[in-house]
């Protein structure tokens, strides 16, 4: 299985790329030319990140969740359910920033490698920011009443969270 | 939302702090936090930069094209609603498509065309149709197959194995888009 996530990108990349040369297209300015829309990307993702890892740090550095969620632990581990990746699952639909943050703040307590690290990577790469995705669709084209909306994609989420619960313990 | 969540970390965190005497601690967060998101960002650019060029190739070469038709008989199974052969299907498919390949921000301007693409099809114009709610849930179940930014994080964050995560990953993701869309079935059914 690990052989099976090492060798994913790899083929991905070199079946584009000779399916480029075949189709005989200038791969190589392709390239360039999809390289360079990083830039614009990376400049429109700076300000948000930076307000979150702002907010999020100053809060997570005040001890403030420890105290809230002590009354919480008994009853997460009650359940199996490592109470560390709870504030990412709560936020990763509401924000995608607020999330990446989260997720830098728990490598850098327990290391990339660590079972909470992976258990958060996987609930944060599997799912989107719902509340962001409504707001945007939904504001663009004018709907006000969105119905069950909001709930079928929290609920999706959810699933995602409960999923990553018991699907990471099979592989790590 | 957002906006009171960001007020609510900042006021308590800092007036938890100061109340705690630990006003050094606030006052180190609010200077290094910029510094903090450039590593983070520095991290994520090179990556980034590398699978959008990767990607171009397969937009220029039609690959990625042949992958929309390729899932559009199954869209026609998820949107019962879509007459056949509306210009909304091939929207629909080349958001999920761009989504799959990681490439974020190139399905946004899909899923908006789309979502107008549906107001065509919507009798009441300020009300969800059936299709648009069942699109936004594809869409926030995150489907991807290359989550660019975790690895990337987990490069700078010195992991042994970057990729590792990919599989379980691809699998969750699938698993709760299939759930999602039943959720979605359920839900419809019952507003009917």
């Amino acid at each position: 299985m690990k052989l099976l996530s090492n060798l994913f990108i790899p083929v991905l990349v070199l079946t584009v790329i000779i399916y480029g040369a075949k189709k005989k297209i200038n791969v190589y300015d392709s390239f360039v030319e999809g390289a360079k829309e990083s830039l614009p990307m990376i400049l429109n993702m700076f300000p948000p990140l930076l307000a979150m890892i702002f907010g999020i740090n100053i809060f997570t550095s005040s001890g403030i969740i420890d105290e809230i969620f002590q009354f919480l632990k008994p009853i997460f581990y009650l359940v199996n359910v490592p109470l560390e990746v709870l504030p990412i699952a709560v936020m990763r639909p509401l924000s995608g920033s607020f999330g990446l943050a989260l997720l830098n703040d728990i490598y850098t307590l327990h290391g990339a490698d660590h079972y909470l690290s992976i258990l958060a990577s996987i609930i944060q790469g599997s799912s989107d920011t719902t509340l962001y995705i409504i707001t945007l669709y939904f504001g663009t084209i004018g709907i006000k009443k969105i119905k069950y909306a909001l709930w079928a994609g929290l609920l999706a989420d959810l699933v995602t969270v409960i999923l990553s619960l018991i699907i990471v313990p099979l592989f790590f | 939302m957002i906006n009171k969540l960001w007020i609510f970390f900042i006021v308590t965190g800092g007036l938890f702090l100061i109340i705690n005497g630990k006003a050094d601690i606030l006052n180190t967060q609010i200077l290094s936090s910029g510094k903090t998101t450039l590593d983070l960002i520095i991290q994520i650019f090179p990556l980034l930069a590398i699978w959008l060029g990767i990607m171009n190739i397969a937009k220029k070469s039609g690959l990625l094209d042949k992958a929309s038709k390729l899932i559009s008989p199954i869209l026609s199974k998820i949107f019962p609603e879509i007459p056949k052969g509306h210009e909304s299907l091939g929207l629909i498919s080349s958001n999920i498509i761009a989504n799959l390949f990681g490439l974020g921000n190139a399905a946004t301007p899909f899923g908006l065309k789309a979502m107008e693409s549906l107001q065509k099809l919507n009798k009441q114009k300020d009300t969800a149709s059936r299709s648009m709610i069942t699109f936004l849930v594809i869409n926030t179940c995150g489907v991807t197959l290359v989550p660019t930014t975790i690895i990337s994080l987990r490069m700078m964050h010195d992991s042994t194995d970057p990729t590792s995560i990919v599989i379980p990953c691809i699998i969750v993701t699938f698993i709760s888009l299939f759930i999602g869309l039943i959720i979605d079935r359920i839900f419809a059914r019952r507003y009917k």
